[in-house]
């Protein structure tokens, strides 16, 4: 059965091709810092089952200590000029997307033909990661297509992925990074203490007022924790059941689903999100880290409004 | 008594992001200064940082694409979406994003949330389409003005999927809410949950398109 495990691998094996990519890469003068970065990352894929939670503990805070010692650069030397990839364009077309299209189609349609049909008790996939198994498939499928079709130099995937790697440099672990520190605040408790904070001021009497610190503690915490799911069993257990569902009688549909959508408004107002607010920023390669946040909070809170309006109106008044 | 010391951990994160520190290194002070406040021995704030940083590796996983993306890149990707968005000639950046924020909200609803994403569709054909058809409408763009369309293609790729992904019935944070409830005895089916997902959606698709569409003015106005 094809499970995560072997994406692991897989994966485990695109990190060691950065980490071979950046140390072939002389144009990069700290090199050495990216390849070690990219090598540590294709260890923790390969081996990270087998390191043991202290060991594991080790490979992050060698990674924290080479990115926070600055040692990772990047480099635009290695690939083809503006000039080239003009002539490129014009030969090959509106044919490039095709490759580019295999990735998401093939996840897409594989997951659809899986669910729907006898495949799905073949046991070929393991059910639970099937949508990342199929686009490691689409990968594997576009690459070969490239060679075949473009027919570039041998090294080129190695030379272009871990240039786009160089250029995300530690941000691309970042994500990680927080999901873990996550488990560190609930392993000490900062949950519990934020939801004994959140209804040590409830206010009495005002459906409106306690819908609106329910809707507001879902945005902040989820600002600081950086996504919405840490916060929702919080504010659920602080607000959410006791006061407008127990309480006041609202609609706990509503205030489940809609309290969570407050939730991921916070999420598109912080940088605690890196895989969608700062991620995109150094892949765009914007001189502004935090381009993206400014341009997500005038969507950010109108809409927040609209959530409470909808958790008062369709909570309590429908 | 509440112990309130956990919580400065929240406030090294703050702090440290506001005066620009490495955020990883940020991170991993918090964690390791949060972990010693709640009361944890090293040793154990070190082996909670490790597992939590391996059970989260599919985190990471999707910069699998980057090879594929580089490649074509190479090979003149971007300028071909540029070349593309010129041939259209209603095309502007605003009624472009419009359309792939529907497309993405679409196919989230469908549960298809990994199918785009920053490295899979926003650096290599939305951001360059992007900036095609702002380029196209309104001539060359002052660098500001270029980093300010690239930015709202990444945050329109973030609205369509957050405000897409839970109208699908089995998805994590739908699940998350009715396990989250069921723990206080409400038990709830995800359709009951997700249906109430679609006001949100349509409340989301049509203030960031209102803003697509203003940003399109204000381009037309600022010449």
């Amino acid at each position: 059965m094809i499970d995560a495990q072997w994406l692991h691998i897989f994966a485990g094996a695109t990190f060691a091709g950065f980490a071979f990519g950046s140390a072939r890469n002389r144009a990069n003068s700290k090199r050495w810092g990216n390849m070690a970065f990219w090598a540590l990352l294709a260890v923790s894929f390969w081996f990270g089952d087998l390191l043991g939670d202290v060991g594991n503990g080790v490979l992050v805070l060698a990674l924290v200590a080479l990115a926070g010692m600055h040692f990772l650069g990047r480099s635009s030397g290695g690939s083809t000029s503006d000039e080239e990839r003009e002539r490129f364009s014009e030969r090959f077309g509106n044919k490039l997307f095709l490759p580019a299209l295999i990735i998401p189609v093939t996840a897409f349609a594989g997951t659809l033909l899986f669910l729907y049909t006898p495949l799905k008790d073949s046991g070929l996939i393991d059910a639970k990661s099937v949508t990342l198994v199929l686009l490691g498939i689409g990968v594997i499928i576009a690459l070969l297509v490239c060679y075949l079709w473009l027919r570039p130099a041998a090294l080129a995937a190695v030379d272009e992925g871990s240039r786009l790697a160089d250029s995300i440099g530690w941000a691309l672990v970042l994500p990680q990074m927080l999901a873990s520190l996550g488990a560190v605040f609930a392993a000490a408790g900062v949950g519990t203490t934020i939801g004994a904070l959140a209804s040590s001021i409830i206010p009495e009497g005002s459906i409106f007022l306690a819908v609106l610190l329910y809707a507001l503690g879902m945005v902040v915490f989820t600002m600081i924790m950086g996504n919405a799911f840490a916060a929702f069993p919080v504010m659920a257990a602080a607000i959410g059941v006791p006061i407008l569902v127990h309480q006041d009688g609202g609609n706990a549909a509503v205030i489940g689903a809609v309290g969570m959508l407050s939730g991921f408004c916070g999420t598109l107002m912080t940088p605690m999100a890196a895989n969608f607010n700062i991620v995109p920023a150094a892949l765009l390669e914007l001189k502004d880290q935090y381009a993206v946040i400014k341009a997500q909070v005038p969507t950010a809170i109108p809409l927040l409004i609209a959530n409470i309006l909808i958790l008062y109106v369709a909570g309590f008044r429908l | 008594m509440i112990d309130y010391w956990p919580l400065l951990g929240i406030a090294l994160v703050v702090v440290g992001f506001a005066l620009r520190f490495n955020p990883l290194l940020v991170v991993a002070t918090a964690a390791i200064v949060t972990g010693l406040l709640g009361g944890m021995p090293f040793m154990k704030v070190l082996a909670a940082l490790g597992h939590g940083f391996n059970q989260n590796r599919n985190v990471t996983l999707i910069y699998i694409v980057l090879p594929v993306i580089g490649l074509l890149e190479r090979h003149g990707l971007q300028q071909q979406a540029k070349r593309l968005i010129l041939t259209m000639k209603r095309a502007t950046v605003g009624r472009l994003l419009i359309v792939y924020l529907g497309f993405r909200q679409v196919l989230a609803a469908l549960g298809l949330t990994t199918v785009a994403g920053p490295a899979q569709t926003v650096r290599p054909l939305v951001a360059p389409m992007a900036l095609a058809a702002a380029e196209k409408e309104h001539g060359a763009l002052d660098d500001e003005t270029a980093e300010h369309v690239q930015a709202m293609s990444a945050a329109t790729d973030n609205v369509g999927l957050f405000f897409g992904e839970d109208i699908f019935l089995a998805v994590s944070s739908i699940l998350l809410i009715q396990g989250a409830l069921a723990g206080f005895g409400i038990e709830l089916t995800p359709f009951e949950l997700s249906v109430w997902a679609i006001p949100s959606a349509i409340c989301a698709f049509v203030i960031h398109g209102a803003r697509l569409i203003l940003m399109d003015r204000k381009l037309g106005r600022g010449r």
